[in-house]
């Protein structure tokens, strides 16, 4: 079970959390200007990424509020989270 | 290749079992191929073993990175049957289930399938409610399934627990006689062994490493951790993999990747007649010839790719199984592990052309692709010998979902993914 440091509460375990998909996929602001293809992008499309992948979670039995987070899709190991709204972190500046 | 029969045992017996050959070579790539299947499990050897045997190409390749049957041929639960609810995937699955029907014969190797038959329970008013409609959809479409009382449940499944004060007491079932199980290591090495002596060349330890594309866009090479290979067709059969793949030739694909677990018990002696299946509890089990209990649990909630998962996943499967079978709650478990399911958004497969020509893909099974693996293998080697799909994998495109034209197991499915 993975221990996820959620950034308003702190570290809790996995069953805590529900998983929101990949993060940083932003709703259409002019949906009727989408064509088949886009919505098939913005809908179905994800990067499931072999390596450092950008997430939503969600602190359901907690906070109940979303927040996002890096995670290594080889290791399972979560490198940061980070509040919604907030730019994808710098994982160069992250390393210690 | 060396016959199996009867009389060949009783021949290997008196000399002391010492004629016995390699079932297939170990050869060195050549430097190109008539077409490539990326992926050494049932479904790419398959497609090797159509291609070559329905097809007249003799010149293939079947790359795999490890070594065949490794991935999630060999990390399944072994379950087979056809009982889906839509006319597209029930033509898809009991045309596989066809194909088991006589697997064992045609390739001369006996992959040990057993229609014991496959027995879901309900246990709600819901679940009675679907599953009667899925009985009748089934036998609409020539698909045997019939609804039993929970006294014709036990009696065909005696360790079934259905005592009324359960929490999820059992209702009734839906049981499909033809449904089983196979052995599935013997399903890949089956189709290797079939495939090696129509003069496919099995390549283990060959990672696709990129897939090269000509000036008009279309495949020409792939280039491996064992050298460059030159070839005009490539079928993708990759499993959890497929997207890491189909994104060497910048195509993108609707799936994601999760871990799925199964685990076995100690063997035990044989009690466990069927397979069992529970949707609202989320437990599923059967008893392989060794003894051991075969038991599947869920995906995890996250993408990863690490061929594990997180132990409550087991333990809520097992807390499920004590309760439908409260004589197992003593047994100890033997191993558990975990495989890389590629899911797409209507849980349904994709068989299909991709916009780069020569480029073919099999991918997108979900938790449920070893049932599936003859007909998989027999449609993907029909798309590429062809390059158009038979008519059975026809509606299963990648452009469904830009269409609209879902194949929306994902709330029809027998079992909750």
């Amino acid at each position: 079970m993975l221990i996820i440091t959620c950034p308003y509460c702190g570290p809790r375990p996995e069953i805590e959390f529900s998983h929101g998909g990949e993060a940083h996929i932003a709703r259409p602001l002019n949906p009727a200007a989408l064509n088949a293809d886009q919505w098939t992008d913005f809908l179905y499309l994800r990067t499931n990424t072999k390596g450092v992948h950008a997430e939503r979670w969600r602190h359901l039995h907690g906070c109940a509020r979303f927040f996002n987070a890096l995670r290594d899709t080889t290791t399972d190991k979560i490198l940061t989270t980070y509040r919604t709204g907030a730019p994808r972190p710098d994982l160069e500046g992250l390393t210690p | 290749m060396q016959k199996f029969s009867g009389f060949e045992l009783i021949r290997q017996g008196l000399m002391g079992q010492s004629g016995w050959k390699p079932q297939w070579r170990s050869p060195e790539p050549k430097a190109s191929y008539d077409a490539v299947i990326i992926g050494g499990g049932g479904h790419g050897l398959g497609a090797a073993y159509y291609l070559a045997s329905q097809h007249g190409l003799k010149n293939i390749a079947v790359l795999e990175k490890g070594w065949i049957g490794g991935g999630n041929t060999g990390r399944n639960t072994t379950i087979i049957r056809s009982n889906y609810l839509f006319n597209e995937s029930a033509a898809l699955y009991d045309h596989a289930l066809k194909l088991w029907e006589g697997l064992s014969q045609a390739l001369n190797y006996n992959v040990m399938f057993s229609q014991r038959g496959v027995m879901m329970v309900a246990h709600t008013v819901h679940d009675v409610q679907v599953f009667q409609r899925h009985v009748h959809a089934n036998r609409a479409n020539g698909v045997d399934n019939e609804w039993l009382t929970p006294e014709a449940a036990k009696a065909y499944c005696p360790p079934l627990n259905i005592e009324r004060n359960l929490r999820f007491p059992v209702l009734g079932a839906a049981l499909q006689r033809r449904g089983g199980t196979a052995r599935h290591d013997a399903v890949a090495w089956g189709y290797a062994r079939a495939a090696d002596d129509l003069g496919v060349d099995i390549l283990e330890n060959c990672e696709v490493t990129a897939i090269r594309r000509n000036a008009q866009g279309a495949v020409e090479a792939v280039e491996t951790t064992r050298g460059l290979i030159k070839t005009p067709k490539i079928g993708v059969s990759a499993a959890g993999h497929t997207s890491v793949v189909l994104g060497m030739a910048g195509v993108r694909a609707p799936l994601e990747s999760f871990p799925l677990q199964a685990l076995v018990s100690e063997p035990i002696k044989p009690i466990f007649p069927c397979v069992v299946m529970s949707n609202t509890i989320h437990a599923y089990m059967s008893q392989s010839d060794k003894g051991e209990l075969v038991i599947g649990a869920g995906t995890d909630i996250y993408p990863s790719y690490t061929q594990r998962g997180g132990l409550q996943i087991s333990q809520h499967t097992l807390e499920a199984i004590c309760e439908l079978f409260p004589q197992f709650r003593r047994m100890r478990m033997l191993r558990n592990w975990g495989g890389i399911v590629d899911v797409t958004p209507d849980r349904s497969p994709i068989i299909a052309k991709t916009p780069v020509p020569g480029l073919y893909v099999n991918c997108g099974w979900g938790t449920g692709g070893f049932k599936a693996t003859p007909g998989a293998a027999h449609t993907l080697a029909w798309t590429i010998a062809k390059d158009e799909p038979h008519p059975i994998n026809a509606p299963f495109t990648l452009e469904r979902f830009r269409d609209g034209f879902l194949i929306d197991e994902a709330a029809a499915a027998a079992v909750a993914h």
